[in-house]
Parts: C-alpha cells; sequence; structure tokens
C-alpha cells in the first residue's frame, strides 16, 4: 500500500513537473526552501546541543575519584572548549555558506581555484593547536603510566566468564604464584600452594582500598578478554589472558564523601567490564569501597585467608611448609 | 546506438524524445549481459544493487537491537516467527544473539556495504568513465572480482540462519572470545563462516583493487594526466592502493585465526581456562592479533571514507558552480591521509595492555592525520564560499557529508589523545565518533553518488523531491541518534552491552536511549522512500538529459544509454582539468574536460593563453615546413 502511495506521489510530481515545465529550469523553488531549510537546522542544532549539553550536565558528568582522574579530565574540558570552538564554526560556516550562496540567476560564482597562503595557515594552526592538546595529554599519560611507588597497596583482579575476584596479597604483602592449570572450582585463581607467599591471601567479595594512598590492580584473565572499568576512577585496562597488566592509581574521595557529593545516599563505585567477553559482558559487577586509612586496615586485619576458608587445599602444600601454612592461616589453633 | 552521435554533447535532450536507444548488443545473451558480464557498469551496478540490499539487512540488525536497548521490558514475542529460538520463554532477547545481531550489523555496515557497495560501485562505475577508457583493464578480473564478493555474501548471508549463530565477538572478532565455541556459540560454525567469507571478501577486494589500479595508471585517454584527474579518481586510486596494501594483513589474521580454531597452533591463545578445562596452548598473544587487526582496520576506515570524499569533491565543485578550491591541497591531503593511516593503528589499543610508550607514539601519528583531514574539510567550505548552489539531492548529501565528518572527526581528537581514552575507549562516545565519521558520511557520500550518477547509469532521472525528502529524513534523524550517544558514552556506558539495568552508574538516561531507538527505526524507514524512488525509477524514471548538472567530467559526453566501450566514436581527447566551472569570460558556467582551450580563447589564463599561443606557432611552422 505505501508502495502504491509513493507510486501515485511519483507520478503526480512528474505530471506537475511537465505542465510547469520546471526540468527545463536550472532551479526550481525547491532551492530556496532547501537553503532556508538548511539555515533553520543550523539554529535548531546549535540550539539543541546546548540545550542538552547543560540540562543533561549532571547526568553525564561523573565525579572524578581519582588523583591522575582530575588530569585527565582537565585535558577533557580543555579539548572540549577548543573543539567546541571549531564545531561552531565550521558547521556555522558550512550552513551560512550554503544558505548565503544560493543559486541566484543573476550572480555569478567567484572562480577561485587556490591560494596556497591559506592553506598554509590552516595546515599551521591546527597543527600547533594539536600540538598543545597532544604535549598536556602525554604529560599526563607519562605520569600515570609511570611504575607504581613502592608501596602501593596491591589487589589482583581476575575476570572470568561472568564476574570478577580479587586477591589481596595479605600480611606478607606478596601475592602467591598462580599456574592456570591449577584453576578448579574453588580455587578460581589457580593458586600455587608450594608458594609461601599465598598461603595468607585473602579473596574477599568486594574491593576495598585506602583514600589517599596509591594502589596498584594487577589484572588478569582467564578465558577471554576483560577489561576492568572503574568510570569514576577514570580507569580502564583490559584483562588479557597469559599476559597480566596493571594499572595504578589514588583513590581520593571515600564512598561516604562520595555519597554526600552525589546527594545519593546508596551511591557505590562500580567496576564494570568493558572488552566484549561473551553472553554476560553486561552483568560483571563487581563493588569497590573507599574508606579512610584507618577503617581499611581494620577491614584488612579481619579477613581470613582463602586456605583457612579452604582448608582442603592444605593437602596441596608441600610437607616441609604445612606447619608454616599452618601457622599463618591461623589453623594450628583449631 | 547511431541515433546518439548526432546528439550535441552539452545539449540537453526534451522529454519527448523517447529515444529507442537500447542496448544493440543483440549477439550477447541475457546471462553475459546482465549477470557475468565483464562490463565495467553492468558490475557496478551489481556492486550497488548487492550493497542496498546488504545496506536494508544491516539496518533491520540494528532495528532489532535497539528495540532491546530502547525498550529492555518490550515483549518481543512478536518476533518469534523471525527469530525463533533467539526470542527466550520470556520473550526476550536472547543475550547471545544480541551480541550475533552487533557483530553482523558492524561487519555488513563496514565492509559489504561502505566498502564493497560504495568502492566497488563507483570505481567500477566512474573510473573508466572518467578517465576515458572503454572498460577496466581485465575485465575478466573484474567479474571475477564482484563474483567472490557474491559467494562471500551468500556465506555471510547463510552464516545468519545456523543453529549455533552467526559470529558474535563484535566485528573485530577478537581471540579468544572468536577462538572459543566453549565461550560463546557464535564462535563455532558461524565464526567458520564469517572467515570463509571474509577470506572470499578480500580476494574480491584484491582482485578489483588491483584492476582499479592498472586502469588509472594505464588507460587514461590522451591529455588526461595525473593533475587533470578528478578528484574523485585520486581518490578511488589511493583506497585502492590502502586496500591492496592492507587487506593482506587482515587475510593472514584470520588465516592464523583458523589454525587456532582449528589445527591446534596457539598464535592468540595462552593459559586459557574455560568451561572447567584447561586448554593445552601456551604463548600465544591476543595482543597480536589487535596489530593485526587494526593493521587493516584503521586504513580501512579510510577505505570506507576516501571514495566518498572524491564522490563529494566533484558533486560540490559542480553543484557550487565553482572549482574545487584547492585542488593540489586536495590530492596532497589524500596522500598524507594514505600515508598515515598505515602508522595510527595502535590509537584502538591505548588500553590493551600495549606499552605505554608505543601508545605515546601512536598518540602523535593519529593527532598528525588530523590535519589533512581538517584541511579537507576547510577546502570545502571555502568552496562553498560565493558559490552559485544548486541544492541537489546529491549535494545535500555532499554538505551533510561535510557536517558529519566535522562533528564526528573533532571527536577523534579527544580519543587520539590516550590520556582521555583511557575512560571513553569501548564507551558510546566511541560508537558515536565511527558512527558519524565513518558510518554516517561514508552512507552519506554513497547516497550522494546514486543521486548525481543515477541518471549516467540508468539513463533516467530519480524524483529530485523525494530525494530531498529522502535527505531531510535522514540527516536529521542521524544526528538524532548519534549525536546524544556523546553523553552516554562521556556518563561512561559501555558498547555492546545487552541492557544497563546492572548497574547504578549506567542506570541513568533510559528515556534518551528510548528516544535514540525510536529516532533509528524511523530514519530506517525513511529509507524506503530511497528504495522506492531507485528501483521505480530505473523503470519509469523522467528520461535524463545528457548532461543534467552541466558538469566537465568525461562521462557526461557518452550517450544516455551507453553500450560496452562506452562511447560510440572515438574516446574524447582531454584538454583541461575537471574544474572549469563559471571561469570568467566563459559563455557558460562550465567547460568541459574534452574542450580544446583553443576554442575558449575568451575565458583562457595567461598561461592556458601561452599554450595555445605556442601550440599555434609549432603548427604553423609545421606546415611551413611541410611547404
Ligand atoms: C580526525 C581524525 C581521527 C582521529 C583522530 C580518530 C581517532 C580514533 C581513535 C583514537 C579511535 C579509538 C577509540 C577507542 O576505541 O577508544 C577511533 C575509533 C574509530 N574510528 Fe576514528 N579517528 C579519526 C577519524 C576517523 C575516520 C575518518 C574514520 C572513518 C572513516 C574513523 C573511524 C573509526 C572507527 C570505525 C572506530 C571504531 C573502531 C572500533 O570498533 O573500536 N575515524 N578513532
Ligand atoms: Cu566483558
Ligand atoms: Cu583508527
Amino acid at each position: 500500500m505505501i508502495i502504491g502511495i509513493l507510486a501515485i506521489v511519483y507520478r503526480i510530481h512528474g505530471l506537475v513537473d511537465v505542465a510547469r515545465n520546471t526540468h527545463q529550469k536550472r532551479v526550481t523553488s525547491s532551492n530556496r526552501i532547501n537553503a532556508v531549510l538548511l539555515f533553520i537546522f543550523l539554529i535548531a542544532g546549535v540550539a539543541a546541543t546546548i540545550w542538552m549539553s547543560f540540562s543533561w550536565f549532571d547526568l553525564y558528568h561523573l565525579p572524578v575519584a581519582s588523583e591522575h582522574g582530575k588530569s585527565t579530565d582537565s585535558i577533557f574540558w580543555i579539548t572540549m572548549a577548543v573543539t567546541l570552538v571549531v564545531f561552531f564554526i565550521t558547521q556555522i560556516l558550512l550552513f551560512f555558506f550554503s544558505f548565503r550562496y544560493r543559486y541566484k540567476e543573476k550572480r555569478d560564482a567567484f572562480y577561485y581555484p587556490e591560494n596556497n597562503r591559506l592553506e598554509i595557515v590552516w595546515t599551521i594552526v591546527p597543527a600547533i593547536v594539536l600540538s598543545l592538546l597532544i604535549f598536556g595529554g602525554l604529560k599526563a599519560w607519562n605520569n600515570l603510566m609511570d611504575d607504581p611507588p613502592e608501596q602501593s597497596e596491591v589487589v589482583e583482579i581476575l575476570g572470568y566468564q561472568f564476574a570478577w575476584r580479587t586477591r589481596y596479597p595479605g600480611n606478607d604483602n606478596q601475592l602467591g604464584a598462580y599456574d592456570y592449570r591449577m584453576i578448579d572450582a574453588e580455587n578460581v585463581f589457580g593458586m600455587d600452594f608450594r608458594d609461601r607467599a599465598s598461603f595468607d591471601d585473602f579473596s574477599p567479595r568486594e574491593v576495598h582500598l585506602p583514600k589517599g594512598k596509591p594502589v596498584l590492580f594487577k589484572i588478569r584473565a582467564r578465558d577471554v578478554l576483560h577489561s576492568v572499568f572503574a568510570p569514576h576512577f577514570r580507569l580502564k585496562m583490559d584483562a588479557v589472558p597469559g599476559m597480566p597488566t596493571s594499572f595504578w592509581f589514588i583513590p581520593n574521595k571515600t564512598t561516604e564523601e562520595m555519597r554526600v557529593e552525589t546527594g545519593n545516599p546508596d551511591f557505590n563505585y562500580e567496576i564494570a567490564c568493558a572488552e566484549l567477553c561473551g553472553r554476560g559482558h553486561f552483568s560483571m559487577r563487581l563493588l569497590v569501597v573507599v574508606e579512610e586509612p584507618e577503617d581499611y586496615e581494620k577491614w584488612k586485619s579481619e579477613q581470613k585467608s582463602w586456605l583457612s576458608n579452604n582448608p582442603d587445599y592444605l593437602s596441596k602444600v608441600p610437607e616441609d611448609l604445612k606447619e608454616l601454612a599452618l601457622l599463618k592461616t591461623g589453623l594450628d589453633k583449631q | 546506438m547511431g541515433k546518439a552521435k548526432l546528439e550535441d554533447k552539452n545539449q540537453n535532450i526534451s522529454v519527448e524524445d523517447h529515444g529507442a536507444e537500447h542496448d544493440h548488443d543483440h549477439h550477447q545473451s541475457f546471462i553475459t549481459k546482465y549477470i557475468f558480464s565483464t562490463d565495467h557498469k553492468t558490475i557496478a551496478k551489481q556492486y550497488l544493487i548487492t550493497g542496498i540490499f546488504w545496506a536494508f539487512i544491516g539496518g533491520m540488525l540494528s532495528v532489532i537491537f535497539r528495540l532491546q536497548l530502547g525498550f529492555p521490558d518490550m515483549e518481543l514475542e512478536w518476533l518469534r516467527p523471525l527469530l525463533g529460538k533467539w526470542i527466550t520463554e520470556t520473550g526476550k532477547l536472547d543475550p547471545e544473539f544480541y551480541l550475533a545481531l552487533v557483530t553482523m550489523h558492524g561487519t555488513i555496515m563496514v565492509f559489504f556495504v561502505l566498502t564493497a557497495g560504495l568502492s566497488g560501485t563507483f570505481s567500477n562505475f566512474l573510473i573508466p568513465l572518467q578517465i576515458g577508457a572503454r572498460d577496466m583493464a581485465s575485465g575478466f578480473m573484474n567479474m571475477l572480482s564482484y563474483w567472490f564478493f557474491f559467494a562471500s555474501s551468500v556465506v555471510m548471508f547463510f552464516s545468519l540462519f545456523i543453529e549455533t549463530g552467526p559470529a558474535s565477538g563484535g566485528w573485530v572478532v577478537y581471540p579468544p572470545l572468536s577462538a572459543l565455541p566453549q565461550a560463546i556459540s557464535g564462535s563455532g560454525l558461524g565464526m567458520t563462516l564469517w572467515l570463509i567469507a571474509m577470506a572470499l571478501f578480500i580476494a574480491s577486494t584484491l582482485l578489483g583493487g588491483i584492476n582499479y589500479i592498472t586502469t588509472i595508471i594505464n588507460l587514461r585517454t590522451e591529455g588526461m594526466s595525473f593533475t587533470r584527474l578528478p578528484l574523485t579518481i585520486w581518490a578511488f586510486l589511493l583506497t585502492a592502493i590502502l586496500g591492496l596494501l592492507s587487506f593482506p594483513v587482515l587475510f593472514a589474521a584470520a588465516l592464523l585465526l583458523i589454525f587456532d580454531r582449528s589445527f591446534g597452533t596457539s598464535f592468540f591463545l595462552s593459559e586459557i581456562f574455560i568451561n572447567g578445562e584447561a586448554l593445552p596452548n601456551i604463548g600465544g598473544s591476543p595482543i597480536l592479533y589487535q596489530h593485526l587487526f587494526w593493521f587493516l582496520g584503521h586504513p580501512e576506515v579510510y577505505i570506507v571514507i576516501l571514495p566518498a570524499f572524491g564522490i563529494t569533491s566533484e558533486i560540490i565543485a559542480t553543484n557550487s558552480r565553482k572549482p574545487i578550491f584547492g585542488y593540489r591541497a586536495m590530492i596532497g591531503s589524500l596522500l598524507a591521509i594514505t600515508v598515515l593511516s598505515f602508522l595510527v593503528w595502535a590509537h584502538h589499543m591505548f588500553v590493551s595492555g600495549l606499552n605505554p610508550f608505543l601508545g605515546s607514539v601512536f598518540v602523535l601519528f593519529t593527532l598528525i592525520i588530523a590535519i589533512p583531514s581538517a584541511v579537507k574539510v576547510f577546502n570545502y567550505l571555502t568552496t562553498l564560499w560565493r558559490g552559485n548552489i544548486v541544492f541537489t539531492p546529491a549535494m545535500l548529501f555532499s554538505i551533510g557529508l561535510v557536517s558529519f565528518f566535522i562533528s564526528g572527526g573533532l571527536t577523534g581528537i579527544f580519543l587520539g589523545n590516550s590520556a582521555i581514552d583511557i575512560q571513553l575507549h569501548d564507551t558510546y562516545f566511541v560508537v558515536a565518533h565511527f558512527h558519524l565519521v565513518m558510518g554516517s558520511a561514508a552512507f552519506f557520500g554513497m547516497m550522494a553518488g546514486v543521486y548525481h550518477w543515477f541518471p549516467k547509469m540508468f539513463g533516467r532521472m530519480m524524483d529530485a523531491r523525494m530525494g530531498y525528502v529522502h535527505f531531510w529524513l535522514t540527516f536529521i534523524g542521524i544526528y538524532l541518534v548519534f549525536f546524544p550517544m556523546h553523553y552516554l558514552g562521556i556518563a561512561g556506558f559501555p558498547r555492546r552491552y545487552y541492557s544497563f539495568t546492572n548497574f547504578d552508574a549506567f542506570n541513568i538516561f533510559t528515556d534518551l536511549n528510548s528516544f535514540i531507538s525510536v529516532a533509528a527505526i524511523l530514519t530506517f524507514a525513511a529509507q524506503l522512500v530511497f528504495a522506492f524512488n531507485f528501483f521505480y525509477s530505473i523503470f519509469r524514471g523522467r528520461l535524463a538529459p545528457l548532461n543534467p548538472w552541466r558538469s566537465n567530467t568525461l562521462e557526461w559526453t557518452t550517450p544516455r544509454f551507453l553500450g560496452h566501450g562506452n562511447w560510440p566514436g572515438e574516446i574524447p581527447k582531454v584538454y583541461r582539468w575537471p574544474y572549469d566551472y563559471s571561469k570568467p569570460g566563459a559563455r557558460e558556467d562550465f567547460i568541459p574536460q574534452n574542450v580544446p582551450l583553443s576554442v575558449t580563447p575568451e575565458s583562457n589564463l595567461p598561461s592556458e593563453k601561452e599554450k595555445v599561443d605556442a601550440e599555434n606557432r609549432r603548427t604553423k611552422e609545421k606546415s611551413v615546413n611541410e611547404k
């Protein structure tokens, strides 16, 4: 039916054209209409852009909660300012010229094939502006990709289909060795209990971090690619099977502070997955709690090591280390 | 064909003259003429129609997944007749099938529509016609190129319907996800078919590309020097070179992936534990695949946009009635983009675990490539300035292209700066960026080309007013769909998410997502206006004048219905560049390339006058000598 209507419209247009002999003319009244519409589009587009940017600001603007995030955000907003200026100027010229120089029978177009000076100017000016932008960007990039400070809190994050697991090094501040062939239903990390460093490692359900201290995420994946994405920390790093990656940062607002700042008493930091990993990609949520260092230490001291929660795995510990394992996990007292 | 010769090249023929010039190659059977044809024009139409078919399929897929994103609670039971078991018992879209839709949408749009449909159509159609050649260097290879594409299409289309579903790992098909059927069901047979289809596709692209390059270098008519080539041809040439150098690398990546999938190698696999089982593979690197993929992937985005640039350059000059501003700067920027596009691939991998220092190098090159892109925009703007603009549908689509390219190109400056990209990578900001700068811009280039060259392809006109309606609905629609996505991206919404309700951070903007979906569906529906106009006009359109847009390039010197060989008589010679529009002193506001300088003394520039004088002197001397 739609096709029928379209066909009729089409025929009528054709007949009207023949009657008016419009196809003999260089342009029809449509030319003016299109020119005016382009101009209206420009006005409406500029207005809509401004309106959306202001009225949605609180929705799309995520409060930043890490030290490096402050600098990457400022580069973001500087770039935004620069590109918005260019955006408005070029779009306005595009639509304005189209409107202003629409076909007029009496006007001749201006034969203007080239101007090398102009070309040079608009090659060099963007080059300078872009250099400034990358200069700022690379400075921040180099800082935050630099080696982590010695005394960083280490947290291992492991991605798998379809969840995250975390592991802390425990009192010895050393994560135990792992081997993917040792993974099983309980031992999701493939912890190697021949390594004494793994005895006190603990694996909480959510990530706790101390405010104001450097934190090093050691990131792993055990099946396919995943990506640790913590939007409020401006942090993203892929988790790659067979190739551990890392990202360090300094969280600078506690969860409580963020609740106040956002006015949302239920606010929580979240980690999402940002690399397509399969069916459950959209549901890999990990909670992060940032707290004052004292609270953090307290929380840490309350955690029980993984081995003490899974005493069956004591059988994997070599004989000569058994005693140490019992001691470290506190299992000897039971 | 005899009749065509009588017609003056630049004079319009009236409608009443419904010259019954059908193609008179009676010795050709239907099969050799329309199916296994070696005529570049027929092959171009085959590419175009296949491309349009794929565009509708690709669009349909996006409508389905936009339903899910815009209306996550919607009852989709009514889609069961179409999708069968991919609608779950609760009447929802299966999350894995959602990913399959996204993957196939991307693959189809990037490769089948905007590479084959765009380059395949216009390189084939325009190269011989605009350089003054009777056909491609090898008609047979050209035919083979289309049929490889066709075979690829058949395989890819078939994969949509198999039991385990089509490939679902995203259009970049990163391993290990794409290598392990245990990881996602689309990585079973669907992925195998994807790889086969892409291998065929690459063969097709290479066959086509070699042909385009050879033809442009060898078969230009007398006088058609490189500095007189229309920018369309320059763009097609560089596109073909890009494809020739980068597609083989994708082929290598696909081959290694096939080995990993089927023959137990470990190019991309290492230390994987999945489904309760530790795989034996050790030592491979998923990052290696990403390098190989993006070594093609980034040039690919220019393979998609350069032909669109070529097409708009031609259309904007013609309809502004002005020479393209900075012809040489335009060629220079095309060349710069071609070279640089091989040096920026890792900007897609800043947070992949890539060495951060390497990242900084790629930041540098990425922002350098923005410069020639900016130069092109400035040149377009200056071409419009003080023009005398005729808004044909093709012209409107070209202006739309420039607008999209500005909007999308500027966001590239954010993404290319690695420090900013940490946050924006793999969010809707990237989706907005590449849909504007590549998807929509190249799509508009393709539409502009169709409206502009339809009269030459089919000898008939498309209805202009339907073209206007199509343009306005699409132009507004695309902005409504993709512009708001920037805000989603800045808010952190990740790509390729089935739903956003699992996260507090992303449980906002639900109205906006519904709005985008509605806009997307309407924009898709508007394409039916085009489809109707296109197919109806092929048969019922008003007969086209010989040079409807009063254009300078050689294709408009051919008869209305062209036979094999393009020009019934001699191939025209070329005496000038293609942009003599509104030349001061000239009688008309255009002087076609085949008009000798000696017959336009009134408009010749000083340097051209000298050339004519020198020529005259030489012929005079010659005749004196002969006497
Ligand atoms: C102004 C110059 C440009 C710059 C600086 C630029 C920069 C970037 C960057 C850095 C990314 C990666 C973002 C990320 O994944 O985090 C990207 C993505 C992308 N760009 Fe551009 N770009 C530019 C122009 C173009 C053009 C001209 C096209 C196509 C014609 C294009 C198509 C794409 C596509 C398809 C993606 C997404 C790939 C994916 O699926 O991940 N870009 N761009
Ligand atoms: Cu994921
Ligand atoms: Cu790229």
